[in-house]
């Protein structure tokens, strides 16, 4: 086995030192039956190639995202990721550290993560920005949590098109903690802003809402945070595409208390859906309610500046029973990643970025606007939007599937048995579809639909 | 000369009519190491003695404070917020966290005397 | 009020600069301090090349953003230099031996980062049809079978980001449990031992547990009969890690679970120590109910500076129905399904606690390292895991001081501060003069219950001859300490790209992100 370096001989030299007869002898205090003398019943150790090549064969079974045209968003998109991300998340002392708990020997992580934080408040408009969570569902989670705290009220409420897996995050949460939530019905055709504040009142701890929501519209919430705030509560929004950030008015400037995001827009490949990075920034008086791990700037011994993780009283590690969360190992090298893609755009590339993901996006609603029984429901969007197809969504999916076109995610699979959803479809567009992607899409949805 | 009580939990109590000032004792913050960081109740809240009322933080802990005896919470010391550190370099005066108006003065039989704290902490 | 230890945090100005000479540009040779990347803008420069977009209309309306961001532009070099330049401030497992007890810092294999960055792998999106992800819904079935095989347990939950969402996970499912059978109102306490990691309390108590603290006995274990008198008909479960953070086996492991199962409770174990026993003990043998497992810890996956992680957690049959959404399932003949709705068999989940399938990257990576080990190998490397903190524990226990050193220790050797006593050298002085010595430190001040602890876990990827040049090292170190070198001690770290940081000013004025001003500041120096 090559990747342990103890030899046989090794192994005797040291249990004389110990003065065991046997490794076996150093597991006296495990319950003798409970102790295996046999290796379980499963494969025996395989060199490199054989591993390479058994899971290369189960890789080639799947159908990946760029080898098809594919439309796929709601919640991860597919960007161009420039190699030099790659190359240098994988220099091995990035790869292979541990938490910076020894500052003096991890600046290198320590200094991305303050430069990581600063980018995020950036992009959202907000005051501070933690070191990162699980991905932007859990951030949503945390996020609800932390109003709770910070209003010392337990009653959230979510907009109808908020992602359901981040309503489902919260959902789970409230119902195993007991805190009150109350989400509306999906509409594709845009959020009730209207409704959401007329069910906010003096027991609310905050109103939680995408942007730009599930169908991809994009609406102005200042009209919402108003609201919350005169009412004591706070508004929360959500993010999924990072990337509409350099093209859109940020959630800071609308009003949002607590601002969270999906991150893996930038630097991060789709991995089915993980590890993504969860992004989650506030208004600076709310810093001491944040959870997760925060990184700030000081001097050492000789007045050098150097970062130091900080902060710690609200973590698990020291608080304990009363933390502000139980979060410990976050998304770290996604957060690097995260941030070398953002550098090498820059203010010029974030912005420029975002402009083509929506002119892409612009012409494709046009093209499949103009498709006979096709309407897109969603009038201002960034790179994602809805369309009302004449079939069931899934139905059409399945089909060009079949054709090698990636159509997009039916709304009945993310809003299941949701009447008048069946026939919607969700497309996204980036900078990576090209004009043969969309002339194939509506081709195939020429003949399919 | 004011009356001065301390508690197990290392807070002092300093009693001038029926306002007792509290805050941690040079003990306590010397165990802390420099505090960085102290919640204050709010003025006007009600306390019972043994309520958890403040909390103290130190870079690498974070303590509780229980009101060393019950009323009504008047003033709380903002310039802690500010400058923590006074905690450190002044615990017994400049560093008080705040007073109660006392609702049962007899409370403070309860509580140690100095040459009694000396000896507890000593213990 | 003290419930914590206080220590320095604020380090005395350094009294020993160096008689060396500075140098003109900051730099000394290969260390090469590297301000902000937003102190490096080089306004004009870019450090993409983009297609022109193409002529669209706009449909963003009056949302478009009318500020500019304030980032800084960069060329490509420049970005790659920055970060190179970062990274060389940094210790990692492949820069030396990393100790850190409880953390399992064991060797990377880069076959694995080649293995998640396949495209039929990284590039797949989580909601493409299923049938087009047949082959990753294998990787997940796969890993669970592993997980099932070597825990003797029957179900495993896929979803959880972490160690710390793993425990939350089985904290739920238990709660689910116990609400199923009527007894939500009632049980209402979770049981964990003071040695335990911070992350038991948190998770217990977010979800409105009343959290009970059990002592250790002098042997380091849970102290039975305080246990047993714990027990009630509000007590939801016990919180334990085992082997614990000790470093030792809790030899009354089936006892309690007897206990905790004849009371009602459920047995939640911490599997952050799964890679002392892992293919040599089967935790579902030893009456665990739910297990999380630390994929980047036992199964190597990179902890990446502090993530991500992944943390797959075992059930028992009884905590089974309500293990969190999506479930895999079916098998190579039928074709792999995903379950993502709360119906049929998976009527009672708990429901979704994070979006999408799981950390489908990490999966694969915990994959290809488990097949290489093999059944045999991961025996090994468990064996191998213990024999290297037994053979440290047996070198170091004449200098330094072992609290809990009568029997074997698993997978990590815990020493206390005894043997520095009266030498005005702490715990965290001893930690930042390893890092002189080119080590990045143990695990130190925890457990809590050990006086100034140091948790030291080599892993089983060391050769015996870096395993006695470390022993050798901290020998040293403690005898030093002893002879009344306190300088050393006290002034360290000396030669590291920092000397000791101000945690003290950092939390008192929190400077949590670059703004332009103190760019500007910082310009004048």
């Amino acid at each position: 086995m090559r990747y342990l370096p103890l030899t046989d001989h090794d192994r005797s030299d040291m249990l004389a030192t110990i003065g065991a007869k046997a490794i076996e002898d150093l597991f006296v205090d495990v319950p003798n039956a409970a102790l295996l003398d046999t290796p379980v019943d499963l494969p025996k150790a395989q060199g490199e190639m054989a591993v390479e090549r058994a899971l290369g064969r189960i890789a080639a079974k799947n159908v990946s995202a760029g080898s098809v045209p594919s439309f796929i968003g709601a919640g991860a998109y597919r960007h161009h990721v420039p190699a030099t991300v790659d190359y240098l998340i994988q220099r091995g002392e990035f790869l292979t550290a541990y938490t910076p708990y020894q500052p003096e020997i991890a600046q290198g992580t320590l200094q991305v993560l303050f430069e990581f934080q600063t980018q995020v408040a950036l992009l959202l408009g907000m005051d501070v920005a933690n070191a990162s969570m699980y991905d932007g569902a859990t951030s949503a989670a945390e996020a609800a949590l932390m109003a709770n705290r910070v209003t010392r009220r337990e009653s959230i409420i979510a907009s109808g098109n908020l992602h359901p897996h981040y309503r489902d995050s919260i959902g789970t949460l409230a119902e195993q903690t007991g805190f009150g939530f109350d989400t509306g019905a999906p509409s594709p055709t845009g959020p009730d802003i209207d409704a959401l504040i007329a069910k906010i009142d003096k027991t609310t701890s905050a109103v939680i809402v995408q942007y730009p929501d599930a169908f991809g519209h994009i609406t102005d919430l200042t009209p919402l945070a108003d609201a919350a705030h005169a009412a004591g509560a706070l508004m929360i929004v959500a993010t999924t595409e990072i990337a509409s950030m350099g093209a859109l008015t940020p959630p800071g400037e609308m009003g949002a208390d607590i601002a969270v995001a999906e991150g893996q827009s930038f630097g991060n490949p789709l991995n089915f859906g993980g590890p993504h990075v969860g992004l989650f920034a506030c208004r600076e008086k709310l810093t001491r309610q944040m959870p997760g791990r925060l990184c700030g700037e000081t001097v050492d011994a000789e007045g050098v500046r150097g970062f130091v993780l900080t902060l710690s009283t609200r973590e698990q590690h020291i608080r304990r029973a009363k933390a502000t969360s139980n979060i410990c190992t976050n998304s770290g090298l996604c957060a690097l990643a995260f941030s070398i893609h953002m550098s090498l755009l820059g203010e010029a590339g974030v912005t420029g970025l975002a402009a083509l993901n929506h002119a892409r996006a612009s012409q494709a609603a046009e093209r499949l606007n103009a498709m006979d029984g096709v309407d897109v429901l969603t009038p201002a969007f960034f790179n994602e939007f809805a369309v009302r197809l004449p079939k069931p969504a899934a139905t059409v999916v399945e089909a060009a599937a079949a054709k090698d076109v990636l159509a997009g995610v039916p709304a009945s699979r993310l809003w299941p048995g949701v009447d008048g959803l069946e026939n919607v479809l969700l497309v996204a567009v980036t900078e990576t579809n090209t004009d043969e992607d969309l002339d194939a899409l509506i081709s195939v949805l020429g003949e399919i639909a | 000369m004011a009356d001065l009580y301390y508690t197990e939990e290392h807070e002092w109590v300093r009693v001038e009519g029926d306002i007792a000032e509290c805050g941690i004792s040079n003990f306590a913050q010397e165990q802390l190491g420099d505090v960085v960081f102290v919640e204050l109740p709010e003025a006007g809240r009600e306390v019972a003695q043994n309520d958890e009322c403040a909390v103290v933080e130190s870079v690498k802990a974070a303590s509780d404070i229980y009101a060393p005896v019950s009323g009504e919470i008047v003033a709380a010391n903002d310039t802690l917020e500010g400058d923590p550190g006074l905690v450190n370099s002044n615990a017994m005066d400049d560093g008080w966290f705040f007073k109660i108006k006392l609702s049962d003065p007899s409370e403070l039989e309860n509580l140690m005397d100095t040459d009694e704290y000396t000896v507890f902490c000593k213990g | 009020m003290m419930n914590n230890e206080g220590r320095p945090t604020r380090p005395a100005a350094a009294n020993d600069a160096s008689s060396a000479p500075d140098t003109f540009s900051g730099a000394r040779a290969l260390e090469q301090h590297e301000p902000l990347i937003f102190e490096r803008s080089n306004p004009g420069t870019v450090g993409v090349d983009l297609p022109d977009a193409p002529d669209a209309p706009s449909r963003l309306g009056t949302l478009a953003r009318k500020g500019a961001l304030g980032l800084p532009e960069l060329s490509e070099p420049q970005v790659v230099r920055h970060y190179t330049r970062l990274s060389r401030m940094n210790y990692g497992i492949d820069t030396g031996l990393f100790p850190l007890g409880s953390c399992t810092m064991k060797h990377n294999p880069r076959l694995n980062e080649r293995m998640a960055r396949l495209p039929g792998f990284a590039d797949l999106h989580p909601m493409q049809p299923v049938s087009t992800v047949q082959g990753a819904l294998e990787v997940m079935q796969q890993v669970k079978h592993w997980l099932s095989v070597l825990t003797g347990m029957p179900a495993v939950a896929l979803p959880p980001g972490a160690g710390a969402h793993g425990e939350l996970c089985g904290m739920m499912a238990i709660k689910s449990a116990i609400e199923a059978r009527g007894e939500g109102d009632r049980r209402r306490r979770v049981l964990a031992p003071a040695s335990a990691h911070g992350t038991n309390p948190a998770t217990a108590a977010m979800l409105g547990f009343t959290v009970d603290e059990i002592p250790e006995n002098e042997r380091g274990r849970v102290d039975l009969k305080a246990f047993e008198e714990k027990l009630g008909p509000d007590v939801a479960g016990i919180m334990l890690t085992n082997p614990n953070t000790c470093g030792v086996f809790e030899t009354d492991i089936k006892a309690i679970a007897d206990a905790i199962h004849a009371a009602g409770g459920y047995f939640y174990c911490d599997g952050a120590n799964f890679n002392a026993i892992v293919g040599r003990v089967r935790p579902g043998d030893l009456g665990v109910d739910a297990m999380h497992i630390n994929l980047h810890k036992t199964f190597s996956t990179p902890h990446g500076g502090g993530g991500p992680g992944s943390g797959p957690v075992v059930f028992s049959e009884a905590l089974a129905p309500f293990a969190p959404l999506p479930w895999v399932t079916g098998d190579g003949d039928s074709g792999y399904d995903l379950k993502e709705e709360a119906s049929g068999d998976a009527a009672e989940s708990f429901g979704r606690m994070k979006g999408f399938h799981g950390q489908m990257g990490m999966f694969v990576r915990a994959l290809a390292y488990m097949m290489s080990h093999g059944s045999d190998g991961l025996m090994q490397a468990s064996g191998d895991a213990v024999l290297s903190a037994n053979y440290l524990k047996a070198r170091l226990e004449d200098v330094m001081s072992a609290p809990y050193g009568d029997g074997p220790c698993m997978h990590e050797a815990l020493f206390d501060d005894t043997f520095l006593n009266g030498t005005g050298v702490t715990t965290l002085d001893f930690a930042k003069a390893m890092i002189d010595e080119g080590y990045h430190p143990m695990t130190m001040y925890f457990p809590l219950v050990v006086h100034g602890a140091m948790l030291i876990e080599p892993t089983e990827s060391e050769s015996k001859e870096a395993l006695d040049r470390f022993a050798d090292t901290l020998r040293f170190l403690a005898e030093q300490a002893k002879a009344g070198d306190t300088e050393r001690f006290i002034q360290a770290p000396r030669y590291a790209p920092r000397r000791r940081l101000d945690e003290t000013q950092a939390a008192r004025k929190p400077i949590l992100r670059w703004k332009p001003e103190a760019a500007t500041a910082e310009a004048a120096e």
